[in-house]
């Protein structure tokens, strides 16, 4: 198994699953607000194309949870607006 | 109707606004959808910086003054932010200098900045620099939305917008035009099909050599609005639009746009209708930007897009009455300032065709300029 770090848990992944459905396996749906609204969003499209599903990777801001593979010891955090002020 | 505007782009936008706004009774065909052609290709540049002295600037210097009246309708993400051009050699910056004297004689704005000017003006920007130049009159806009915003309004004026709507051909005789949806009729009609108004113009039996100069544009990540302040590009842009070289140009233009994301162009190729993504191209665009802003070496990029300018030999547009074929008016060939340079056109387009005298000389525009003296 994988375990990752998402904010202050510790959720655990198959390895190869992506962040996105690791998340949701784990039970959430939503971990990143709207830049003007900072409403929830979570995985949409989950292929890739709509960008709603952006978290933190290990630092990084904009990475698609439905594309990015999970890594043991990953840090993975929500993200509030373009990810960039914090 | 009084004038059927052949395109929903910015300049038909343009065109069927400023003439709904004279009182003329107006049509606008599009075979796509609104701004879905040229328009939805470029990145909204409402310029001055970039144009030499001469006809050119004087139709941007009345279309930036036009923009910024239209500008108060809302709703188009005008922004008045000003353009800066970068020159990294002592050599740029010195072509630079003569340019803005040229320009300043002709009513353009403008302050001569040195590297520390530069810094305060984009604090990101690199610090290898010679020195550069500040222009207040240039500015951007969301060309899809500027073209939507002028057509409602040009709809509230009495116009009638028909997209998925192709002219197959026309019975001047009878002031037909025949679309694939039905004929209409109109007095005038007026032909702003961007890059393919020259297609439009053969069709009308009044050819015009306007032709496809490939761009690419790069999209970030969405950033904080305060990275790019300005319009920001270096000095060899001005060159690149001018010039006659059919193979690959590229300058990096960099400018942040209302949602965030960062546009990098510009680059220029002529390949025809070619839409093939182009790796190599993307990949210079982006090493410029970097050296342009070396904080950008840590952006992702999110897109790419591609779209064609539409240019004629003497990289002027057609705008007028047609002498050829009564009642056929042109409003394209704008390379890559069709946006900027719509406000002008579709003022002028409303002059002539209310018996107006123009604001500025049209003859430098005229559409038979191209034909070989018999």
């Amino acid at each position: 198994m994988t375990t990752f770090s998402f904010g202050d848990k510790e959720i655990t992944a198959e390895p190869g699953q992506s962040i996105g459905a690791a998340l949701i396996a784990a039970g959430h749906r939503a971990w990143r607000t709207t830049r003007l609204g900072g409403a929830p969003r979570g995985v949409f499209c989950g292929i890739g194309v709509c960008f709603d599903c952006l978290v933190l990777v290990n630092g990084r801001p904009n990475q698609r949870a439905c594309l990015t593979e999970v890594h043991d010891g990953d840090e993975v955090r929500p993200q509030e607006g373009t990810g960039h002020e914090c | 109707v009084d004038v059927l505007v052949i395109g929903a782009g910015m300049v038909g936008a343009a065109c069927a606004y400023y003439c709904a706004a004279a009182g003329l009774r107006v049509g606008v065909v599009d075979r796509g959808a609104v701004a879905s052609g040229t328009t939805s290709g470029g990145e909204g540049n409402i310029l001055v910086s970039d144009k030499e002295p001469g006809a050119e600037l004087d139709l941007a210097l009345l279309s930036g003054r036009l923009w910024a009246e239209l500008g108060e309708l809302g709703g188009f993400e005008l922004d008045t932010k000003g353009g800066v051009v970068v020159a990294r050699t002592a050599d740029a910056l010195a072509g630079l200098d003569t340019l803005i004297g040229r320009q300043r004689a002709c009513g353009v704005d403008v302050t001569r900045v040195g590297a520390a000017g530069l810094a305060e003006l984009e604090p990101r920007l690199t610090r290898d620099v010679a020195g550069g130049a500040y222009y207040p009159q240039d500015m951007q806009v969301q060309p899809m939305l500027a073209a939507a915003e002028l057509l409602r309004h040009a709809r509230r004026l009495g116009a009638t917008v028909h997209t998925g709507t192709e002219v197959v051909g026309f019975r001047w005789d009878k002031g037909v035009v025949r679309t694939s949806r039905g004929e209409l009729n109109a007095e005038w009609v007026v032909n702003a099909a961007g890059t393919w108004g020259g297609e439009v113009a053969a069709l009308a039996g009044a050819p015009v050599p306007v032709l496809p100069r490939r761009g690419f544009i790069l999209v970030t990540e969405p950033l904080p609005a305060s990275v790019v302040r300005h319009k920001v590009y270096t000095a060899d842009y001005v060159a690149n639009v001018a010039s006659d070289d059919a193979g690959l140009e590229t300058s990096v233009v960099v400018e942040g746009t209302r949602a965030g994301t960062v546009l990098i162009g510009a680059s220029r190729e002529r390949v025809g209708f070619d839409r093939t993504v182009s790796l190599p191209v993307l990949r210079t665009l982006a090493a410029q930007a970097v050296g342009l802003f070396p904080f950008l070496a840590d952006v992702s990029v999110l897109r790419s897009y591609v779209g064609f300018r539409p240019y004629c030999p003497d990289h002027l547009p057609v705008i007028g009455p047609d002498p050829r074929v009564p009642g056929l008016v042109h409003a394209c060939g704008h390379e890559g300032a069709g946006i900027g340079l719509a406000a002008a056109t579709g003022h002028l387009v409303a002059q002539a065709l209310t018996g107006a005298r123009p604001d500025v000389d049209l003859r430098p525009f005229r559409p038979d300029r191209f034909e070989v003296a018999a």
